[in-house]
């Protein structure tokens, strides 16, 4: 992949908002931004209610991916662009969904929600009527989902990117400052992952930095390009944001995103914590 | 269920089931623009919460005690920083003209 491959401006969008086969989708936890306006023809995936099981902590099952897609008009072969707020956060979490699932063509909107209304680009409110399609999901690809045991085990061995603030790295917050701190879990760090929060990664404006930039910056932190990666933040959102960096844009070829991330590493019994900074 | 990442709905109250003890709120009022992003950045200017300021120019965050930045990132390019200390037990207001 490439940056041109997997990213498309705001400009791309527009010239391309009636084009067949193309499908803009845009993916928030808080569904209402949607509901409030969104770019003309886009429809609907909600973070929590679609891509979530309702009982175990884990992702609709293929079944399910297969349905949700199906109930959104979405075919296999259209190209997927996906764009959301919280600078692509959820829209990057999509992304790698998409992916795990199998689904071809998929691209970001560079900057998403944030850039397109900081630009002051249209916003309806009209939902577009799809009609329903047949979607056949794959099997989960896991060459790019980690799970708990894959992070116990890379603890000195891989790269493991802590994508967080410096401040939930170091255990000063249990969670990003714009949300009430919970006492669920522990905090601190995996022992040996380095933190480059996501962030760095973004503009204000939510674009992504150049390619020199961002190698620059991984290369900059300690990050082996020789050696497998495995990224995590708190939910994995965001670290599906530096997953993407990595990725799609660097093309660097073995690069996990742990989903359960900090929620679940910080409540896990008996593993390895580590606080302050990172040695 | 653990709370996703995305922002609470930002009211001029604190959401209810709060208990301000065991925050560190820093909240403001954003006025003169229109779309707007309030971001917070630590003591060292990294990036550590980012919220859409409400139709009503409202923003909060929860901190930690210490010194901050809130910046404010509107349209056309315009972006304001804003020094704010916050207390344990305590919300810190802001006003922000843009």
């Amino acid at each position: 992949m490439s940056r041109s491959a997997v990213l498309v401006d705001a400009d791309w969008v527009e010239a391309n908002l009636d084009a067949d086969g193309i499908v803009l989708v845009e993916v928030d936890e808080d569904a209402s931004a949607y509901d409030k306006g969104h770019i003309r023809g886009a429809v609907k995936i909600d973070w929590r209610q679609d891509l979530q099981d309702p009982v175990r902590r884990d992702f609709v099952d293929r079944e399910g991916f297969q349905a949700l897609l199906s109930s959104r008009g979405i075919g296999n072969d259209d190209t997927v662009v996906l764009y959301g707020g919280n600078n692509n956060w959820f829209a990057s979490y999509a992304y790698w969904y998409f992916k795990l699932y199998g689904h071809e063509n998929v691209k970001l909107l560079d900057g998403g929600r944030k850039k397109w209304e900081l630009d002051s680009r249209e916003l309806v409110k009209d939902v577009p009527n799809r009609p329903a399609t047949n979607y056949q999901a794959k099997d989960q690809d896991l060459s790019i989902r980690a799970f708990r045991d894959d992070v116990v085990a890379a603890i000195g061995k891989l790269n493991l990117v802590d994508v967080r603030s410096p401040d939930e790295f170091t255990g000063k917050l249990l969670a990003p400052a714009h949300l009430p701190q919970e006492q669920a879990q522990r905090a601190g760090h995996v022992p040996t992952a380095r933190n480059i929060p996501w962030s760095k990664a973004a503009n204000d404006d939510g674009t992504f930095k150049s390619d020199e930039e961002l190698k620059a910056l991984y290369e900059g932190e300690g990050v082996d390009f020789a050696k497998d990666t495995i990224a995590y933040c708190r939910i994995g959102e965001r670290s599906a944001h530096s997953w993407f960096v990595l990725h799609e844009i660097l093309d660097q070829a073995s690069v996990k995103n742990y989903d359960g991330s900090w929620t679940e590493y910080g409540s896990l019994v008996g593993v390895p914590i580590e606080l302050g900074e990172a040695r | 269920m653990t709370q996703g990442c995305a922002a609470p709905e930002q009211t001029i109250a604190l959401p209810a089931g709060i208990d301000l003890s065991t925050q560190a709120v820093i909240q403001g009022v954003v006025s003169g623009t229109g779309t707007a992003y309030a971001r917070l950045l630590d003591h060292s200017g990294e990036f550590t919460g980012e919220v859409v300021v409400s139709d009503e120019g409202i923003f909060r965050f929860f901190a930690a005690p210490g010194d901050w930045t809130v910046r404010i990132i509107a349209g056309g390019g315009v972006t304001k920083d804003i020094p704010a200390q916050a207390r344990l037990g305590e919300v810190t207001q802001l006003a922000v003209a843009v």
